[in-house]
């Protein structure tokens, strides 16, 4: 399906190859997960499969790469597009047409389809992803999360041979992510679609891929099952599961929980049960920051936040989480200021910082030393041209710096497209924070990401908290909203680190 | 294709919707009477209000407003007609006299509210009328047209966000978004988002040549009922034109009659306007 012979590609004016000498293969039917860390060329394998490079970037291309058949030499991404279906991470300038009824049509329209089948085509995309209700909503009321999969729906229509993603869950909460995937296996499975699938969070698509490819630098580091690469994988592209047997010196390397479950059975049983979220919501004492009955409601619309309480005590390191659409960003903006509240009020005992999903919004200058200081070897660099991770860290340094010094600093999404050694920084970063005595609040999908720092969750649904309690009570024991290290654990623990010194400790006793 | 239609206006074809908002448009352009302009404005905001997108046209006619006054007054300061001075304001180098006349400021408000109405009319087709069947239709004509058309309305809502965003962050930092910099930063990232869009319509096969088809589509009672009024609102028009009925003089002293035709004329334009709304069956 998919076919690169010493593949090497450049674009215009880099220093270095973006694809070094890579030769793979993609057969029809197969899925298989990208996987590296920011940079390592998953998004320009991609580009280059759908024809953008080098027809649409330029650059320096050498080698061969045919997709569906069509070699990219000859064909541009026009053509390519009638056998692969294609999205990209930034779900804003994936959709072009008014609504979302028109833009599952566009692609077909394109290949010439005559309107029943184009009719036909636009209501099972809409099925499949569980669009079907915003097909008459204007394309510029969507969230994130929604335009993300009205992108993926526009790129499904067709029925292409194959799907090239770039990060199509970092957007969306465990929940749909893990629908999502579910959709991609079962048109993967039924349709014999192949899918080349690029992800951060190797954890969520390892179940479902055939195979997984990791890449390094622009050349191909790994190539086989899933099973093998969690063997092969190096700490920082090991899922849990897998780090957590590596760490508690076990010889066993499972790719999945269900997996790791097998591996581990005689050592689970002895683990102790899982604990129960507690109710209602904690009232801080010396709160820096919090909410008081606090409602928003939008105009003529619904409300995004009911009567929500909540204190935060200096030091606190909390992690917001809850489904798309629960209220997490408005709360957040609420706390900074950016919102007033409809009923209720904010309390504030002092500045309360806000780093908001994009951190490219914080640099309005070309230049990065103009918008931050002691930027450091990176004064002279344009924001675009630095890394997710720098530019993330650079902005925290601003939003931290601007002003009086915070009582408490929100963050929105951090990790979004963010590689696990990135997201492993920022979460020391948070701890030192929270060790000053700064308040810390973070809205974030991420279970692992919050198990990592976080001592305490406020889980949101509808608007309003629904679990309020210690990182362990709350992570350890949910569904969806949970880690990987405790749903093998039964919520024994949280992290890999501390679910292999758990079963070290019972090797021992035992 | 789409979903149940919510106004007359909305369940005609798109071809149909933008040529009748066109029609209005111009024809408030080709009257000079204050109130002929006037009733074809109020017709556009109560089209608007009929068509659910009153608060969206009547916004655009707040932002026009100071435009129009701004026409007026430009009017009334390079025009040297009219007899009644209001203001002498002397010798102006390069200019000569700059003396403003009562009729001068007067035909200015006209020629503010002419544009008042255009815009009103213009932003009544943006709010009502599909623009993905207007591109549809552009691009079985045109591709070349198409694409362009179909990356500039995506990207107006791109950079509009992308503005709100960098807005937001630097409240942030400093309470107030620094208003230049902010649209200087849009304006700089815009070649970088323009690339992102052309890149989507790119894999989206806009590219491969594929034109979409011609959708038969049978002629609706809302079709006829808005060709019928503009075709109604452009006979007026000509018909005003062609027999003087307007009773209208700029200069040398502003003369704007105000008799049974005048006002004859006002009714029937609003109501040639607005008729096609009255007829419902087939909303929902």
């Amino acid at each position: 399906m998919i076919v690169l012979e010493r593949v090497t590609y450049a674009y215009p004016a880099a220093g270095r190859p973006s694809l070094r000498d890579v030769s793979v293969t993609v057969d029809p039917g197969e899925f298989a997960v990208l996987a590296g860390a920011s940079g390592s060329g998953k998004s320009t394998l991609l580009r280059a499969a759908a024809g953008l490079v080098p027809h649409f970037h330029g650059g320096t291309f050498a080698g061969r790469l045919a997709c569906g058949g069509l070699d990219t030499r000859e064909h541009g991404p026009g053509d390519i597009a009638a056998v692969a279906g294609t999205l990209f991470q930034d779900p804003e300038t994936q959709v072009v047409m008014g609504t979302v009824r028109s833009e599952l049509a566009f692609p077909l329209e394109n290949r010439g389809w005559g309107a029943a089948a184009v009719a036909r085509g636009v209501e099972e995309a809409a099925l499949a992803l569980g669009i079907a209700a915003l097909l008459d909503r204007s394309t510029h009321e969507l969230s994130g999360g929604e335009l993300q999969r009205v992108a993926l729906g526009a790129a499904l229509a067709g029925r292409p041979r194959v799907l090239l993603l770039d990060e199509p869950t970092s957007q969306l909460d465990p929940v749909a992510g893990d629908e999502l995937l579910g959709v991609l296996r079962r048109i993967n499975e039924e349709w014999g679609t192949a899918v080349v699938l690029a992800e951060h969070r190797l954890e969520r698509c390892l179940p479902a891929a055939d195979r997984v490819i990791a890449l390094d630098s622009g050349a191909i580091a790994f190539d086989g099952s899933a099973g093998s690469f969690a063997a092969w994988a190096p700490p920082e592209l090991q899922p849990p599961v897998t780090r957590l047997c590596a760490l508690a010196g076990l010889p066993e390397r499972p790719a999945t929980v269900k997996a790791a479950r097998k591996a581990l059975a005689d050592r689970l049983e002895a683990l102790p049960r899982e604990t129960t979220p507690a109710d209602g919501p904690r009232r801080g004492r010396d709160a820096v920051v919090g909410l008081r009955r606090a409602w928003y409601e939008i105009p003529s619309g619904p409300a995004i936040l009911r009567g929500v309480d909540l204190a935060l005590d200096p030091g606190e390191a909390v992690a917001l989480m809850g489904r798309n659409g629960a209220g997490k960003s408005t709360l957040l903006r609420m706390l900074a200021g950016l919102l007033e509240p409809t009923r209720g009020k904010v309390v504030r005992a002092g500045r309360v910082a806000l780093l908001l999903q994009n951190p490219g919004d914080y640099f309005l200058h070309d230049r990065i030393g103009d918008d931050v200081a002691g930027a450091g070897a990176l004064a002279d660099r344009h924001p675009r041209d630095v890394s997710g991770g720098e530019r993330q860290r650079l902005a925290l340094e601003l939003v931290l710096s601007s002003g009086e010094p915070p009582v408490a600093v929100c963050l929105d999404e951090p990790t979004r497209g963010m590689d696990r050694a990135h997201g492993a920084s920022l979460a020391a970063r948070l701890q030192k924070l929270a060790a000053t005595g700064t308040a810390v609040l973070v809205a974030t999908h991420d279970a692992e990401f919050a198990a990592a720092w976080a001592d305490r969750v406020i889980l949101l649904g509808d608007g309003r908290p629904v679990a309020d309690a210690s990182t362990a009570e709350v992570l350890g024991g949910g569904w969806y909203f949970a880690t990987q290290t405790a749903r093998v654990t039964g919520g024994a623990a949280l992290d890999p680190e501390s679910g292999a010194a758990l079963l070290r400790a019972r090797e021992v006793v035992g | 294709m789409s979903g149940p239609a919510t106004s007359p206006l909305h369940a005609a074809r798109a071809g149909v919707g933008a040529l009748w908002c066109v029609t209005l448009g111009v024809a408030s352009l080709s009257f000079e009477h204050p109130l002929l302009v006037a009733s074809l404005l109020a017709a556009v905001v109560a089209a608007a209000y009929a068509a659910h997108v009153g608060p969206h046209v009547t916004r655009a006619v707040l932002w026009a407003l100071p435009f129009g006054a701004a026409i007026a007054v430009v009017n009334a300061l390079v025009t040297r007609e009219g007899l009644t001075v209001v203001f002498r304001g002397g010798t102006v180098p390069g200019l000569g006299r700059l003396d403003v006349t009562a009729e001068a400021l007067a035909y200015g408000g006209v020629l503010g509210l002419r544009a008042v109405a255009m815009i009103a009319a213009a932003a009544l087709l943006t709010a009502a009328v599909d623009a993905d069947e207007l591109l549809r239709a552009l691009r079985r004509r045109s591709l070349r047209a198409g694409v362009t058309a179909a990356l500039a309305t995506r990207l107006m809502p791109v950079l509009a966000r992308d503005g709100r965003r960098l807005a937001d962050a630097q409240r942030t930092l400093t309470g107030t978004p620094p208003r230049l910099g902010v649209l200087r930063a849009v304006t700089t990232g815009a070649l970088d988002r323009a690339t992102d869009v052309a890149a989507t319509l790119e894999v989206r096969g806009f590219g491969a040549g594929g034109r979409p088809q011609r959708r038969r589509r049978a002629v609706s009672r809302h079709d006829v009922a808005f060709t019928a009024s503009m075709l109604a609102v452009a006979a007026l028009a000509v018909a005003a034109g062609i027999g003087a009925w307007e009773g209208f003089e700029a200069y040398p002293r502003t003369v704007a009659a105000l008799d049974a035709r005048q006002l004859g004329l006002a009714v029937a334009l609003a109501a040639c306007a607005l008729l096609p709304f009255a007829d419902r069956r087939g909303i929902g």
